[in-house]
């Protein structure tokens, strides 16, 4: 049997408000070349000038890769000619990368493997190239706009440490869950905000070898990301159990139709001609602030999760899930500093908050329901003033309106019966009106009782307190 | 004696007294360069309607009442490399012919709220690459000194037009020396400042990591005066220098008993020629003379300086002139099929011989196979210079030597052989392969009038210094108040060859 050996680089746009290396806005959506300058346009004359909360962002992103922090980091020039680079050079890290050596910890199929993290570099983007009227050779014109020239990239470079598609598609969920907590990235794949590649080969199950390496490239998803290195393994493995050669090139992932294509091969590593940018100063990064910069960092996914398990007393599967994204925990967190039975909260939010938020794609940062509504509702049910089941009608009404509970309660009407006398009179009712049910009851059949439960229910619509009811129609039927 | 002769600091005085009009000062000057650039060519763009404009608005400040600046008034001619808002920047290539930057260089800015006034933008070898600026793509200048000999480069031009009075005073660039060998060649004060003194913002990129502007004028004190404006921080310079800057000009004393001035040994051997070593050595004698121990010292490391300069300013070079691709402005080759062919077209034809030959040096130094051997064999080198400076500064105050081996040479002499041209910077790249400041003085002429330079160099921001040693020295000789005859069309002509259109 054959063992995958999978290494991915991503490439993850800093949600700073200007670039790497000038003054100019990093939105996406302008219209073409209005954000651009002297600087990223690559005018004669025109000089770098590093953005320091770029910088910071690089930091805290290789502190919370475990990485060691460079002291002494700094820029270098990666030289090659296309139209879209408009300085026909990428200023880069080769030398001296701001994070070294760190790892995050995967969780696939409840088993956690550590991934080392070789390297995190800061970059700048290329713009874009738009190709009129055909593809890049068919075109009868390209258009070239460099808004996008010059926004800062941090780029994560995995080792070869990851065995397997799925473990790859978990590996690319942390790694993007980190950055949110971060609130570095947007890591938006579809925007082009978060690019990855990845390098697949494989060796005989047990070996210390490495196989020849497969670059992928065309992942519009972690999907893709799976499916691709399914597929990849499943080529490679026949490959050479047929007596074959994997050989050294890049492929690309056809989405349409679930292979991967061979797009050119690679007889050897392009030279770039690396050397240190004379235009940007050397970086001396103080132990000081790098320590600062640790203090401040946001608890992440990982010890998040722990918390949830160990101090709310959440299973693991709850935990996992709503420490998903920080927006969700915060809010988690938020419902339960004002109702204290965690697990009740996680319930809900799982439950219904999840159900309807999928139903109507609204994301846990635009959902009306503030948090502090939730614990108001479920003292509502404690004391007894709704039902439970009632409570999930006020909760969807609560979704749709973002009104308190109270206020839906009251306007429906939708207060529980618990009057004992005005449910008592209820309680005859239906018994008049089921007699035959009633007595199967008083031979002892409980499943009749269900029966006239149900039927008080439905005639109070519901608000009905039911062990009240249970409690009544038992004395009224008892032998 | 007219106007456009003055020194800016003799000038300066009559303009803050309103003895004389900006306007009739700039107008002078714009005269001059009428009547005798056709000549000289010293000249790639003249901004006549720019600078009267600007005459007149100084003009209308002063009468308001308004404070005088520092430069206010004073005509300025600016290499050809350093960007001028709305007045064409060519960085003497056919590539950026046409090229009319929307922005103006860090030292533009400044020396402009001083009060200066742009006349024109100077000639030089295309890029800053060369020592005579006969690789300029555009044409050749003269040596004011000798029509037929070139005025050294690449800053060729700025120094010509100042020695020919067509500007009170310009600013060149100086990579390998591209400021003081044409100083030294037209018998001028040329200064480089320490790496990060002067912003590099707005320079045309050709070494990074040792391209420095600097002032090229009449005397030191109108060194010292323009260095107090130009030089300081600038943050959008990330190799700009940080510290606190003393008032130059406040620093020219003649006064330099008790200094340490060390002779660089290796600055004597063999390669320098006779003329300019016996005028050296009158400039040793006269240092004596003044108070300073002249002291023989040891740069060992020195003589690999040109072969590292080369190597790491073609790797810089071919990096940085990538840009120039046709894509977003400047030359665009037509007839193309596609993007690649249309770039590598574009530069094949709007870049020239030189140039290329660099870049193609440059990519050779930095390809994976040879960079260890070359590139960073290069580096250990520089480090190693820097060290050889740092450890002589330990007992001397300052170095000399010769600026260049030889005075000015005739035009098409060397441009057979780069190798040759390229030993015409020997003395004069281990400063910036260090950092330091180097100014060239006046210090002789040979026998057939041409001027020889003294270069000074000094410790790394200790501008202060250097100047002070270049003013004594200046102040005890009259090298500097030789002007050339230059044969010219009549005064009041207006010679179309001056008037190259903005």
């Amino acid at each position: 049997m054959f063992e995958p050996v999978i290494g991915i680089e991503v490439h993850t746009q800093l949600k700073t408000e200007s670039k790497l290396f000038c003054s100019c806005s990093t939105r996406f959506d302008a219209a073409p070349n209005r954000n651009t300058c002297p600087v990223c346009l690559g005018l004669p004359g025109a000089l770098p000038v590093l953005n320091k909360k770029a910088l910071l962002f690089g930091i805290k992103t290789g502190l919370a890769f475990n990485c060691e922090i460079a002291e002494f980091s700094g820029f270098d020039r990666k030289n090659y000619f296309y139209p879209d680079l408009s300085k026909n050079y990428q200023i880069t890290q080769d030398a001296f990368p701001i994070g070294t050596n760190g790892h995050i910890d995967v969780m696939t199929d409840g088993k956690t493997r550590r991934i080392r993290i070789k390297r995190v570099h800061l970059e700048e983007d290329a713009g874009k190239s738009v190709h009129e009227g055909g593809t890049i050779t068919g075109a009868a014109y390209s258009l070239e706009d460099y808004n996008r020239a010059g926004v800062p990239l941090l780029e994560i470079v995995s080792e070869p440490d990851i065995r397997s598609p799925k473990e790859a598609y978990e590996y690319l969920l942390m790694l993007r869950r980190i950055l949110l907590y971060l609130e570095v990235s947007d890591c938006k794949m579809e925007e082009g905000s978060l690019r990855c590649d990845v390098n697949i080969s494989i060796r005989p199950e047990g070996s210390d070898e490495f196989g020849t390496q497969v670059e992928l490239k065309n992942l519009n998803s972690f999907r893709a990301v799976e499916r691709s290195l399914e597929y990849e393994v499943e080529r490679q493995s026949q490959l050479v159990a047929s007596g074959g050669e994997v050989i050294r090139e890049t492929r690309h992932w056809d989405e349409a139709s679930q292979v991967t294509v061979s797009m050119r091969r690679k007889e050897r590593a392009e030279d770039y001609r690396y050397f240190p940018e004379p235009d940007l100063a050397q970086l001396n990064i103080r132990r000081s602030w790098v320590d600062e910069i640790k203090a401040t960092l946001p608890e992440l996914p990982a010890a998040r999760r722990m918390r949830f398990i160990e101090s709310y007393g959440l299973p693991e599967y709850d935990a996992s899930l709503l420490t998903d994204t920080k927006e969700l925990a915060d809010y988690f967190e938020a419902v339960v500093r004002e109702y204290g039975e965690a697990k009740t909260v996680s319930n809900w939010i799982m439950g219904e908050l999840s159900r309807l938020m999928n139903a109507t794609g609204i994301g846990i940062e635009s959902v009306k329901v503030r948090p502090g509504d939730i614990a108001a509702m479920l003292k509502m049910i404690d004391k007894g003033t709704i039902s439970g089941k009632i409570a999930k009608t006020v909760f969807e009404e609560m979704f749709a309106e973002g009104k308190s509970p109270e206020t839906i309660v009251k306007e429906k009407g939708l207060v529980q019966i618990t009057d004992e006398e005005e449910l008592a009179k209820i309680v005859d009712c239906v018994i008049e009106e089921n007699r035959e049910v009633a007595d199967q009851v008083r031979e002892g059949k409980d499943k009749a009782l269900g029966f006239l439960v149900g039927q008080v229910m439905k005639m109070t619509k519901g608000r009905a307190n039911p062990q009240a009811v249970n409690k009544l129609l038992r004395q009224r039927l008892a032998n | 004696m007219r106007l456009n002769e003055l020194k800016a600091h003799e000038l300066l005085p009559l303009i803050r007294r309103h003895e004389v009009t900006v306007e009739e000062a700039v107008t002078e000057t714009l005269d001059r360069i009428a009547a005798l650039d056709g000549t000289i060519q010293a000249y790639i763009t003249v901004a006549r309607e720019h600078a009267l404009q600007r005459a007149k608005e100084a003009d209308a400040r002063l009468a308001k009442g308004e404070p005088p600046r520092p430069l206010e008034g004073l005509s300025i001619a600016i290499k050809d490399n350093i960007c001028t808002k709305g007045i064409r920047t060519t960085g003497a290539s056919r590539y950026l012919e046409d090229f009319i930057p929307p922005y103006d260089a860090t030292v533009i800015e400044r020396l402009e709220d001083a009060g200066a006034i742009v006349v024109g933008k100077t000639n030089m070898d295309e890029f800053a690459m060369g020592s005579s600026t006969e690789n300029s793509a555009m044409f050749s200048t003269r040596n004011p000194w000798n029509l037929n000999r070139v005025p050294g480069g690449s800053s060729g031009g700025s120094a010509a037009c100042v020695i020919a009075n067509e500007a009170v005073f310009a600013l060149g660039s100086d990579t390998g020396g591209s400021i003081r060998q044409p100083a030294s060649f037209c018998g001028i004060v040329g200064l480089k400042p320490s790496y990060g003194l002067v912003s590099r913002y707005g320079l045309i990129g050709y070494a990074s990591s040792m391209d420095q502007i600097g002032p090229m004028t009449r005397d030191v004190r109108d060194c010292a005066l323009i260095l107090n404006v130009i030089a300081g921080n600038d943050p959008r310079d990330s190799q700009s220098y940080p510290g606190e800057l003393p008032d130059y000009a406040g620093c020219l004393v003649p006064e330099i008993s008790g200094l340490t001035i060390g002779v660089p040994k290796e600055f004597l051997e063999e390669g320098l020629s006779g003329p300019v070593r016996d005028a050296f050595m009158k400039a040793l004698d006269r240092l004596e003379e003044l108070g300073a121990r002249v002291v023989e010292v040891s740069l060992p490391h020195v003589r690999h300086a040109l072969a590292a300069y080369y190597v790491i300013s073609s790797a810089e070079a071919g990096s940085n002139l990538a840009r120039l691709d046709g894509v977003r402005y400047g030359y665009r080759a037509p007839g193309q099929e596609d993007s690649a062919s249309m770039m590598a077209a574009s530069r094949g034809e709007g870049l020239g011989p030189e140039v290329k030959r660099r870049i193609v040096l440059g990519t050779y130094v930095l390809s994976a196979e040879n960079r260890e051997k070359y590139f960073n064999e290069a580096l250990r080198v520089r480090s190693l210079i820097s060290r050889d400076f740092q450890e002589v500064f330990k007992t001397c105050d300052c170095l000399v030597g010769p600026t260049s081996p030889t005075v000015a040479f005739e035009a098409g002499e060397k441009t057979r052989d780069p190798l040759e041209m390229y030993l015409s910077d020997v003395y004069t790249v281990p400063p910036n392969l260090a950092g330091i400041p180097g100014i060239s003085v006046p210090c002789g002429f040979d026998e057939e009038g041409m001027p020889v330079g003294l270069q000074i160099m000094g410790k790394q921001y200790d501008e202060a210094t250097l100047l002070r040693i270049a003013y004594a020295f200046e102040q005890a000789t009259d090298f500097h108040r030789r002007r050339p005859e230059v044969p010219q069309k009549t005064y009041q002509s207006e010679s179309a060859g001056g008037e190259r259109s903005v």
